[in-house]
């Protein structure tokens, strides 16, 4: 008992708490129905779960193929040091995101149903495959990391022959997946506020989600880097950066011409809240990043670099709950704001993310340094380990 | 085959009396609930802008953007107008209520296991031969039952009869590409709560555009990605075979050395 207790650090109080609250709201969502949990609306269907847990998880994830693209298919091999961390968070990323999607979904007893009942018409059903097809895939490209652990050759040298078109068909699901979540806005022109929508809607999803994914794998480095007492590959993450502020100059570039196109520079200086809130966007998302990150000095720097990249990602996120919440509350005629409940399943999922990235970075050989056999964790402190989390 | 049905709704006749709300819900078993807007449990409600009364219900578009966008096909448009729902494919995503330009589909936020709501067009009674319920219970004539084509003559008709009454033009002509429910008023569209920005290109064009790349993209990325690997991939074998060629020569010319 004594030993527990003395384990019981601040955060993982937090975790406790938050998983805690987030099991309440699942029971209230699952016995009540969405009404109960959540503050949807028929004015207002989709919510947090699908800005957040969705659109931003996803986009999150993109690490994953851009990173496997680098290193498999342009062979830029100095990368592998980080490429399965990322893998791996992008594969829970989309394990994460399917299970948002039962939780809003309305029947998700139903979600199979996309399988056989085909409609190539709809953004969702192409949105439903990727998400079905990638997850495979991703799982596929981490499963030589648990293979190795349990030092399972045979099946190792079989993925590796298929690795190559395995990778490939990934980064193509990836691209298409990132920007069909940007078409599924492509079907509501005079609700989107005009700031938002654009035909260009899945070019900018596919863009911001590579740079979003950039900066994922910089925030993941440095986060395990602390938590894991392991050093950190500066000059790969800063060869990342570069690659970050190529795509947020594209981003950058396109969103100026496609205001130009579409005559809405006028927009840009509305005294409205849509207006306020793209501008933080951009500001934060964008200008103040890439003004960051074209300095070498900044690039060189491990606090530098950290603070960009997680002002990437907020700008990300926030760009995807304006294009899923705000950016529709004037045509919707009601404002929505989550419920707690809605909130607690959001952070819990999240942090059921970081506690199996954890368990995997404890137990598989994840990082590089750890590649050789005799430092794995033996068989048995394994087991015994996850005795322990099953008594939690 | 029957021809493509319709309701033809003239604001100006309605009096506002609710028959057609009490007939939709007696016909649709709706329990009570929220009447006073389209609800889960109000397929058509009755909406009051300046003492005039205008029916809200679902427009059974043309090219319906509900049919469009659901991934499983559980809304579907029928030859005869209506655009049904098969609540046993649902899967409860509510890309239609997203969706919907009219924001028409309501959904039981209430239930453990909802479905989206919204009118039929009473497709039981159409494809038996009978009218829709409303148009059968409205006493005065505002709400007229009949085939698409006939109706928009009527309706320029009626315009064209009384045009300082009328205003000059039928909703659902031509809006997202025509829809099975039209309206004549004298008062401005605009006024009345319609939306009347909406294109006459229907919306699911706009998808359609991006996913019909779907094939080209795949296909030239596929050959674009295998491309890369295939030169990267051979530039690192070269590398590599020249390294080894290198390794031998030197290796042959201190053993050249050792024999002199």
């Amino acid at each position: 008992m004594k030993k527990y207790i003395s384990k019981l650090t601040f955060w993982r109080v937090v975790a406790g708490l938050i998983l805690l609250a987030g099991a309440c709201s699942a029971a209230v969502r699952f016995f009540e129905g969405l009404g109960a949990a959540t503050n949807l609306s028929d004015e207002f269907p989709w919510g947090l779960w699908i800005g957040f847990d969705i659109l931003c998880g996803v986009g999150l994830a993109a690490g994953g193929f851009t990173l496997a693209a680098i290193v498999y298919i342009f062979n830029v091999k100095r990368f592998e040091p980080i490429i399965r961390p990322t893998i791996l968070t992008a594969f829970l990323g989309y394990v994460l995101v399917i299970v948002a999607l039962m939780f809003d979904l309305g029947r998700p007893n139903q979600i199979w149903h996309a399988i056989i009942m085909w409609n190539p018409h709809s953004v969702m059903f192409e949105v439903a495959w990727c998400v079905m097809l990638y997850t495979t895939v991703l799982s596929l490209e981490f499963l030589p990391v648990v293979l190795e652990r349990f030092r399972l050759t045979k099946v190792m040298a079989l993925l590796k022959k298929v690795s190559i078109p395995l990778i490939i068909l990934g980064v193509l699901l990836s691209t298409l997946h990132q920007s069909s979540l940007g078409s599924l806005y492509l079907i509501v022109p005079e609700k989107l506020y005009g700031l938002w929508y654009t035909p260009y809607l899945p070019v900018f999803f596919f863009v911001s989600a590579v740079a979003a994914g950039c900066a994922v794998i910089i925030f993941e480095s440095f986060l395990s880097s602390r938590a894991f007492n392991r050093g950190l590959e500066m000059s790969l993450l800063s060869e990342i950066g570069r690659v970050a502020v190529v795509m947020l100059s594209v981003y950058l570039t396109m969103k100026v011409v496609d205001l130009a196109d579409r005559n809405a520079f006028s927009l840009l200086f509305v005294p409205r809240m849509e207006t306020y809130l793209y501008w933080l966007e951009i500001v934060v998302g964008i200008l103040a990043p890439l003004a960051l990150l074209t300095r070498a000095r900044v690039r060189a720097s491990r606090n530098g670099l950290f603070a960009s990249a997680v002002m990437i990602i907020l700008g990300f996120i926030l760009n995807r709950m304006n294009i899923a919440l705000s950016g529709l509350e004037a045509c919707a005629g009601k404002s929505y704001f989550p419920t707690w409940m809605e909130i607690s399943v959001t952070l819990s999922i999240v942090t059921v993310g970081f506690i199996l990235f954890a368990l995997a970075a404890k137990y598989l050989p994840l990082f590089s340094h750890e590649r050789t056999p005799e430092q794995h964790v033996p068989a048995r402190a394994w087991i015994e380990d996850l005795k322990t989390v099953s008594q939690l | 085959m029957m021809k493509k049905k319709a309701m033809l709704i003239d604001i100006t006749l309605c009096i506002g009396c609710n028959s057609c709300q009490v007939a939709c819900k007696q016909v649709n078993n709706l329990p009570e609930g929220d009447e006073q807007k389209l609800s889960a449990t109000a397929y058509t409600a009755l909406e009051e802008h300046n003492g005039v009364f205008v029916r809200r219900m679902c427009q059974h578009c043309e090219s319906p953007t509900c049919v469009s966008v659901c991934p499983v096909g559980a809304l579907q448009k029928t030859p005869e107008g209506p655009v049904i729902y098969d609540e046993t494919k649902c899967i409860g995503c509510r890309y239609c209520m997203q969706a919907c330009p009219f924001q028409v589909p309501r959904y039981q936020w209430g239930s453990t296991y909802p479905r989206i709501e919204k009118c039929v067009f009473c497709y039981d009674r159409i494809i038996k031969g009978l009218p829709t319920a409303c148009s059968e219970a409205c006493p005065t004539g505002a709400t007229k039952f009949g085939d698409r084509d006939d109706l928009i003559v009527e309706a320029f008709n009626r315009i064209h009869a009384g045009p300082t009454k009328y205003v000059n033009k039928v909703y659902g002509q031509s809006e997202v590409g025509g829809t099975s429910i039209l309206y004549i008023s004298s008062v401005p569209f605009e006024e009345l709560g319609f939306k009347t920005e909406l294109q006459a290109t229907p919306l699911p064009t706009l998808t359609w555009n991006a996913l019909s790349k779907l094939p080209g993209v795949v296909s030239v990325g596929g050959v674009l990605l295998a491309g890369i690997w295939w030169i990267t991939n051979r530039r690192i074998e070269v590398q590599r075979y020249e390294e080894e060629l290198k390794r031998m020569e030197e290796r042959s010319k201190s053993s050249d050395l050792h024999l002199n």
